[in-house]
């Protein structure tokens, strides 16, 4: 096993499984029990160390942990920066004094979580970086395709939306197309980075019309699409966005009758999903929640335990 | 799974007779447990599951009532992680009825220090809440770490620390077999 | 002043000779007396000439100072920087150029010739005093917003012309800067996998492009900084067959590092324009190799630890350069001795106006001169670089080509590979 998870890049389709299995056992391991807790981390201490405010993230990870049995330390250092407050630096040399065993790291900037990694010893885990990744999102969100459809090779995916600006998508496209599904990236062109169809995997596709895309797919996962980037010029109005790359009932009723709809949260209702969608028991919203605990102890396990 | 093996190593139990130790563990289980009405037998993945199996069906042949069976994987519970790193993790399953009042028994293949025991105690216990706990295993090797014997072994087999106990089913390794062979470098089972 | 006797220095990588230093010449006079310096097989260039310095002086004394800056300048073979406005206080009066300059002449390693600011505070808006910069003790020729591009077209057309009354030139840092909100690398597969912001090649050709077209119009001189796209060399072609009275410059990195080295995230490669493509590589050094592009300027940007040791999106652009450009041209350039000597000191030298400087060493030429092995090869060890700052891509390459002895004016500045002062 690995000893980080940087990048959804480090898992090859065989550790990823790995993750996926390990995940589903411990969802059997504490199924239907009173005590939903495990000793297995007994003594070991996790840091989540979040530069951005995640609650649902930081809580997911926390559950994770203490599900192991692990300490959990919570490090909220919004508003540092290198120009008021503690450097990443010194705040990873801190981290290694107090003998983290493993770092959760949430960070507004792309590739914080490689620095940290060369400035710990303990295990890093990126729970977000800029606009980079998010790579436990893009495997719960793999363990929920599995689990609803039964697999993921030969999945055709959507992936709809603010790809620019999205470590979940990054993440997704990696994963995905290691476990073999086929990636199909849609949204307005201004929000699809110029050459992704090669950047990260070969055979994702690019497409500008979701209309044209949703009857063919298993799956079809919205990005959140933040108001603000139509003040940068990304597209005209919030309107005209939900118009053509909004999933409304008129475009979940298009899509195969087994096709299930993804949102990695938090949701702008009326913008990317409409509230019927969101509601429908298509949508695997609720679930990839509770997935979202089990993989990451899956993660938690395998990384800690790999680091002999 | 049991890695086919070139080391030279010595037939302990072989096949047919591996049945026959089955029935006798399935026959002390019915003595001792007033016909194992409220029984419910655990196997410890791996090799403990078919024998669980294994020993509700002889049972059932005998006396035709069904044993519920389950699978308690103890990987989560081990005290070794540090030492020995991740582990990949067995299935649980418990039958319908769970273990709450049941007379649980432990099912396994070899017990050796009692480690792995002691973590299925700690498992078993965020579970439930059995009346009562047995162990039965197909072999002893002795050499144990903690205070632990088991009610049910189908045969004591004396063995050097340097020896290991490998056990081969039909149903995880194509045959029924227990064999003694040296044991690897840098751990042993 | 000492007379020195340099035996068997290889002119230009061509045939040995002896070269008599004395009273900050070199002469043919009589050699009696003189210190005899054993150079038998080193190669004796012009002294070298950055038209793009950063000596941070004053006001980030904590990264780079004008004395540790020039007497990293020295070890890499230079015996002139152009030394750029944005320092704090930026460059933009004569009393600010006036003290760069005080200072250069102070440390002695090499002559600093300040670059003026084009606009108040770099701000891009208001010119600064380009006349008065011009009249100082300084001499300022060249003016540049470096670090900011001159985006107003209105602006650059105004600081083109008027530079004119002076025969002073416009160094442009071609940006165009609604391109270019957030970049933090060259804009393409990479920096879409890494999820950094993209630097697009065409901010800098839109740039490139518009001022040719500019400085073409009112026939003012442009020079373009650290080009770094092949959309750049191609504009700078045409401009140059259509008679525009433009000249360019390449940095050290952007002929061998591209965008990939990104990958580890590691802020060193950080720097602005960025790294680009192998593609961009190619056509960098081929038009370098046929003078489209005229001078190689290194750009050289120290910063303190605290600028480069954190997340990349906070990390300040820039890498160091003075003491490895030369091995760095000479491994990856494509050019001989002579050709280095054109790219890297006569035509930098002429487009600065430095007329001391940029001389081939013969008899009756000032004594600026540096002294190469090209047979020996360095290892980079950022701690033992002179530089007040350890920000180089290079730390752990074997580098060919060692600068043995630098002379300014006659004088060693740097001897057997050390620093005299």
């Amino acid at each position: 096993m690995i000893r980080h998870l940087l990048s959804a890049a480090d898992l090859d389709a065989g550790t990823a499984t790995e993750v996926l299995d390990t995940a589903a056992r411990m969802d059997e391991a504490i199924a239907d029990r009173e005590v939903k807790k495990l000793p297995t981390l007994r003594g070991r201490t996790v840091v989540n160390l979040f530069y951005e405010d995640s609650t649902r993230t930081r809580i997911s990870f926390e559950a994770a942990a203490k599900r192991l049995s692990a300490d959990v330390i919570n490090f909220s250092a919004k508003g540092s920066s290198v120009s008021k407050g503690e450097s990443l630096k010194d705040t990873a040399l801190t981290l290694q004094a107090m003998g983290a065993d493993a770092v959760v790291i949430r960070h507004p900037a792309s590739g914080a979580p490689y620095q940290l990694a060369g400035w710990v010893n303990g295990s890093v885990l990126n729970a977000g970086d800029g606009t980079h990744e998010h790579p436990t999102q893009a495997l719960l969100d793999a363990y929920t395709m599995r689990s609803r459809l039964g697999r993921v090779d030969g999945l055709s995916v959507a992936i709809v939306g603010d790809v620019l600006h999205s470590r979940v998508a990054r993440s997704n496209v990696l994963l995905l197309s290691a476990l073999g599904a086929k990636v199909t990236l849609v949204g307005p062109p201004t929000l699809l980075p110029l050459g992704i169809e090669d950047a990260l995997a070969s055979g994702t596709e690019v497409r500008y019309d979701l209309d044209e895309v949703l009857p063919g797919v298993d799956v079809v996962m919205m990005l959140r699409v933040q108001r603000e980037r139509m003040e940068d010029a990304y597209f005209p109005s919030a309107r005209e966005y939900t118009r053509r790359y909004g999933l409304d009932g008129a475009r979940l009723r298009a899509l195969p009758e087994h096709a299930i709809v993804m949102h990695p949260g938090p949701m702008n209702r009326g913008m990317e999903i409409s509230p019927e969608v969101a509601d429908s028991p298509r949508s695997t919203i609720v679930e990839q929640v509770a997935n979202g605990v089990s993989v990451r102890m899956a993660v938690l396990y395998l990384l800690l335990g790999g680091a002999k | 799974m049991a890695q086919p093996t070139a080391a030279p190593h010595k037939v302990i139990i072989a096949g047919p007779d591996l049945a026959r130790v089955v029935d006798r563990i399935a026959h002390q289980i019915l003595e001792r447990t007033g016909g194992a009405r409220d029984a419910v037998l655990l196997g410890i993945p791996t090799r403990g599951v078919p024998l669980a199996r294994r020993l509700a069906t002889r049972i059932h042949a005998f006396e035709d009532f069904e044993v519920p069976v389950g699978a308690l994987d103890i990987t989560l519970y081990r005290d070794d992680l540090r030492l020995r790193g991740a582990r990949a993790v067995g299935p649980t399953q418990l039958p319908p009825g769970g273990v709450d009042g049941r007379s649980v028994i432990l099912v396994d293949d070899v017990l050796f220090s009692g480690r792995t025991v002691r973590a299925a105690l700690d498992a078993l216990g965020d579970i439930g809440r059995p009346r009562l706990v047995q162990l039965a295993v197909l072999v002893d090797r002795g050499h144990r770490e903690l205070p632990i014997r088991a009610d049910y072994v189908g045969k004591n087999i004396p063995t050097a620390l340097r020896e290991m106990v490998r056990v081969l089913l039909v149903e995880t390794d194509g045959t029924d077999e227990v064999r003694l062979e040296p044991a690897p470098m840098g751990g042993q089972s | 002043m000492t007379t020195y006797l340099l035996k068997g220095v290889s002119l230009l990588g061509r045939d040995r000779t002896d070269l008599l230093l004395a009273d900050g010449r070199i002469t043919d006079a009589s050699t009696a007396g003189a210190e005899v310096i054993d150079a038998d097989g080193l190669v004796a260039l012009p002294g070298l000439v950055d038209l793009h310095t950063h000596l941070r002086e004053p006001g980030r004394e904590d990264a780079e100072t004008v004395e540790s800056g020039s007497r990293a300048a020295a070890l890499g073979g230079y015996t002139a920087v152009c030394a750029m406005a944005n320092t704090e206080p930026v460059a933009d009066t004569a009393g600010v150029v006036e003290q760069v300059w005080r200072l250069g002449r102070a440390a002695g390693l090499v002559d600093v010739q300040p670059v003026g600011a084009v606009t108040v505070g770099l701000g891009g808006e208001q010119l600064a005093e380009l006349g008065a910069m011009a009249g100082s003790a300084a001499r300022v020729r060249i003016f540049s917003d470096d670090g900011h591009c001159v985006a107003d077209p209105r602006v650059m057309r105004r600081a083109l012309e008027y530079v004119k009354a002076f025969d002073g030139v416009i160094a442009q840092h071609a940006e165009e800067p609604r391109l270019t909100v957030g970049a933090q690398m060259h804009e393409g597969s990479v920096s879409v996998r890494l999820g950094l912001a993209g630097w697009p090649a065409v901010a800098e050709e839109a740039i490139v492009a518009r001022d040719a077209l500019l400085a073409g119009h009112v026939g003012a001189r442009l020079h373009v900084c650290h080009v770094s796209t092949a959309g750049s060399v191609e504009i700078l072609r045409w401009a140059k067959r259509s008679g525009v009275r433009v000249t360019a410059e390449v940095t050290p990195h952007h002929l061998l590092l591209t965008d990939a080295s990104a990958e580890s995230y590691d802020p060193v490669f950080k720097v602005n324009p960025p790294l680009r493509t192998a593609e961009d590589i190619a056509a960098l050094r081929a038009a370098l190799a046929d003078g489209t592009i005229d001078a190689v300027a290194t750009d050289h940007a120290p910063h303190a630890v605290e600028d480069k040791e954190c997340e990349w999106d906070y990390a300040r652009p820039g890498m160091l350069g003075l003491e490895t450009a030369l091995s760095i041209v000479y491994q990856n350039g494509g050019l001989d001795w002579d050709q280095i000597a054109e790219r890297m000191s006569r035509t930098p030298a002429r487009i600065a106006g430095l007329a001391d400087h940029g001389r081939d060493p013969v008899p009756g030429a000032p004594a600026n001169l540096t002294l190469v092995d090209p047979q020996a090869r360095w290892r980079v060890d950022p701690t033992a670089l002179a530089s007040g700052s350890r920000n180089t891509p290079y730390a752990g390459m074997a580098l060919p080509g060692r600068v043995v002895h630098t002379f300014l004016r006659g004088e060693p500045t740097v001897f057997e590979g050390k620093a005299t002062r």
